[in-house]
């Protein structure tokens, strides 16, 4: 019986494959997940094996949970390369020296955030920020999401000259874009803020009440989410690895590839492109 | 026993359990506890839903996240169990003691984001981040059973026997059935701390549940839940004593407990990461203090109260919700039909991860403190009503007795109420620990203020403010064995030795 038990166990462990272990020689990649996590491993597998046969080296991606888990990773060189948001990348940036922003989406050097509002406060769209959501229960998305946090933070106390925690009577961190949207629709918060791309695939899928919950204004445009990419791994990969990974991921024209996440195209970019985040960062006394 | 003695211990009990239901209370009058209620039946028709059409196939690498909370459960526990033994044997020492105490005083949650900085997104974080906290808990656990096992045995042997003779001769014989069960009901506990630590990112069941649900998911979370429920609730069934080190090969063999961090990780981590911010440019000792004055003020004292009122708030709910519910599992009432529904309903209460109760409840209560309350209490409220059903079982039972309402009010409560008393203030501790997983609701406890730090990279911070949870964790720990020796109370000894405690 035993013995058994052991052969089936042993069975069912080879058919499947451990996950856990990085080979050496393997260029490994993480993206911060943000929007839509269902079969990460499957659609992200697919850029893995794009970026593997452009490079001629193997390439694997391995799933995180968070952003800081996605910086850790990267900072401890499990993965060597990055799809961050504007403030994990920054973070990341300061943590490995040498490590370079190369890529970003055709929409992250404007990229933007709503401010959605539960119907029952009557708030309507406007240009300015609604002053009415004083005293209100607000809340943002994961604590080190540019998008849900920071960015809206920054332009959210210089429209009101106070700290969320002084405006609002209540302030909570929803932990993901999807969540803010399901709690600010529910009631539970009045107001909260997200990721506009996250909003409007929601909208266009049918997933949001609008007599419920709308969107009541926008915020001035940031530069957001980036590669970024180990200095290092040149000593491992050769002279001009990194160039050549830039190249690859703006040739990169297969929808299917850019819908991953999701974006239009890549265009090049550089660490100086989010000195504007790092200022903001300080300014909210995230980063020393 | 004197009649005296027995209205004195009465006396005590009545005390005792007025100021904690007095300290509950005046928790409930100074937590936050409005009540918003908005339009949640969108959303709690689209969980229903969830919940009646479970996804089995919407998680992929399911199998593998189950195969994986199994490895670092079975290695976890079982490197725990060697190291409390050792501890154990030593448990005389003070050091021993305390530091047993600070060990366990730090959440599972926490060693596991300690970890992923030392030794990466790694087996061995997962089994590291299970093994140190249980190993305190079993260095407690042994050492009390030692303490309180009969001593004659060790009197007996000749003078000059070895400390180790007598240990393996005379004490340790004494105690291995009490020591079994409670490391079985710790695999339990185990199996269910690996599926948490798939929120801080580790491959485990938890990882997709936590996804899922955070994503809206809910047909993809309900079929993970479903399978965790699976796991817990066959445990009985799969988990003999023969096969153990069958189990703990095959976890070896999947999940080998590597690092997976690059050479001088550590040496970053002691000599750079957590070094006060101050310390590291040229910053003198007015800075340093000046550094931590402010961590204080704005973070460590408003977590320190916010966590102290949450958590005896919780513990009053618990209690109220364990007297109300253990006899559902117990052998005097009821059937076996009935008992069978109980413990499947308290199986579910107390496998459900508190921070999916907390959602559920924000959706329909707002957000306050009473959502986790509530959820913390339902929790809690479940495991201490199960293992108090269980204790039931050696309560003498004389054929005249009582049965249904009377029976519970004159008869079964008044026998079994010290030790649901005690198990009550062993678990004010835990429940202290568990709130770190309720920053959703936007309560400001310590473990939302240590969330925050991990995720901003300042370990400075994150070890000022676990230090400060452990400090807490200590003084109720203390204070709760203050009172159970006032009140003689022990959940180890005698009749109930052959049961576990939480």
């Amino acid at each position: 019986m035993t013995t058994r038990l052991t052969a089936l166990l042993l069975a069912v462990s080879f058919a499947m494959t451990a996950p856990l272990s990085a080979l050496a020689d393997t260029f490994v990649f993480t993206a911060i997940p943000d929007q839509d996590e269902s079969r990460l491993m499957t659609r992200f597998g697919k850029v893995a094996d794009y970026l593997s046969e452009e490079l001629g080296v193997e390439v694997r991606y391995i799933p995180v949970k968070s952003y800081a888990a996605a910086v850790t990773a990267f900072r401890n060189n499990e993965v060597q390369m990055a799809w961050f948001g504007g403030f994990s990348g920054v973070q990341a940036q300061r943590l490995v020296a040498g490590s370079r922003a190369i890529a970003q989406g055709v929409e992250d050097p404007a990229f933007l955030s709503y401010l959605i509002v539960n119907t029952s406060t009557d708030i309507e769209p406007a240009e300015a920020f609604p002053m009415a959501l004083q005293g209100k229960r607000f809340t943002f998305g994961s604590r080190s999401s540019t998008s849900g946090r920071l960015m809206p933070e920054y332009f959210m106390r210089q429209a009101t000259g106070q700290s969320p925690q002084q405006f609002f009577s209540r302030v909570g961190f929803s932990g993901d874009h999807s969540a803010t949207i399901a709690l600010v629709q529910s009631g539970a918060w009045d107001a909260g803020v997200v990721n506009y791309k996250v909003w409007d695939q929601a909208v266009r899928e049918g997933q949001v009440d609008e007599t419920r919950v709308r969107k009541v204004w926008t915020t001035p445009p940031y530069p957001d989410y980036h590669w970024v990419i180990r200095g290092d791994v040149e000593n491992r990969f050769g002279e001009g690895f990194i160039d050549k990974v830039q190249a690859v991921l703006i040739g990169i024209e297969d929808e299917d590839i850019l819908a991953s996440f999701p974006r239009q195209g890549f265009i090049p970019a550089s660490n100086d492109d989010y000195a504007p985040i790092v200022n903001t960062a300080r300014e909210l006394d995230l980063l020393d | 026993m004197t009649e005296q003695r027995w209205q004195t211990t009465a006396r005590r009990f009545r005390v005792a359990s007025l100021w904690l239901g007095l300290a509950g209370l005046l928790a409930f009058v100074v937590a936050d506890l409005e009540i918003i209620t908005g339009t949640p039946g969108t959303e709690i028709g689209r969980i229903a839903t969830g919940f009646l059409s479970p996804d089995l196939a919407a998680t992929e690498f399911i199998w593998q996240a189950l195969a994986n909370t199994l490895a670092f459960a079975f290695q976890g526990v079982a490197l725990g169990i060697a190291g409390g033994f050792v501890l154990a044997v030593f448990w005389h020492h003070r050091l021993v003691r305390a530091g047993s105490a600070v060990i366990r005083a730090v959440h599972e949650l926490f060693w596991g984001l300690i970890f992923l900085q030392l030794t990466g997104l790694s087996p061995l974080t997962g089994v590291l981040a299970i093994a140190i906290p249980y190993a305190g808990i079993f260095a407690k656990v042994f050492g009390e059973f030692l303490e309180e096992s009969d001593q004659r045995p060790a009197l007996a042997l000749p003078e000059g026997s070895g400390r180790l003779t007598t240990f393996f001769y005379a004490r340790l014989p004494l105690i291995m059935g009490p020591l079994r069960t409670y490391g079985a009901y710790r695999l339990e506990c185990g199996l269910r701390a690996s599926a948490i630590l798939g929120f801080i990112g580790l491959p485990t069941l938890g990882f997709h549940l936590e996804t899922a649900f955070r994503q809206g998911d809910y047909s993809a979370g309900a079929a993970v839940l479903y399978v965790f429920f699976l796991l817990i609730g066959t445990l009985r069934f799969w988990l003999h004593r023969r096969l153990v080190p069958v189990y703990l090969g095959a976890a070896l063999w999947w999940a080998p407990p590597l690092s997976s961090a690059p050479e001088g990780t550590l040496r970053r981590f002691f000599t750079s990461d957590i070094v006060p911010a101050p310390l590291k440019g040229d910053g003198s000792l007015a800075d340093l203090w000046h550094w931590f004055a402010r961590l204080m003020m704005e973070q460590g004292l408003p977590g320190l109260w916010h966590t102290l009122v949450l958590s005896t708030a919780a513990l009053l709910a618990t209690a109220v919700l364990a007297l109300l519910l253990f006899p559902l599992v117990s052998p005097r009432f009821g059937n076996r039909v009935s008992r069978g529904a109980g413990h499947l309903f308290l199986m579910i209460m107390r496998t459900t991860p508190e921070f999916l109760l907390a959602f559920i409840l924000l959706l329909l209560l707002g957000p306050s403190m009473l959502p986790g309350i509530i959820a913390l209490a339902l929790h809690t409220g479940a495991i201490v009503a199960y293992l108090t059903g269980r204790f039931t079982l050696y309560l003498p039972a004389r054929a005249d007795r009582p049965r249904g309402l009377q029976g519970y009010a004159w008869d079964t409560l008044p026998r079994i109420y010290p030790n649901v008393l005690a198990l009550l203030l062993y678990r004010w501790e835990i429940i202290m620990r568990e709130t770190a997983i309720l920053g959703i609701l936007g309560i400001t406890t310590l473990g939302y203020y240590v969330d925050a730090a991990f995720a901003e990279f300042r370990f400075d911070r994150a070890l000022v403010l676990i230090g400060l949870a452990v400090a807490l964790n200590l003084l109720v720990d203390h204070l709760s064995r203050r009172l159970r020796q006032h009140l003689r109370l022990s959940i180890n000894s005698g009749q109930f030795a052959r049961e576990p405690m939480p």
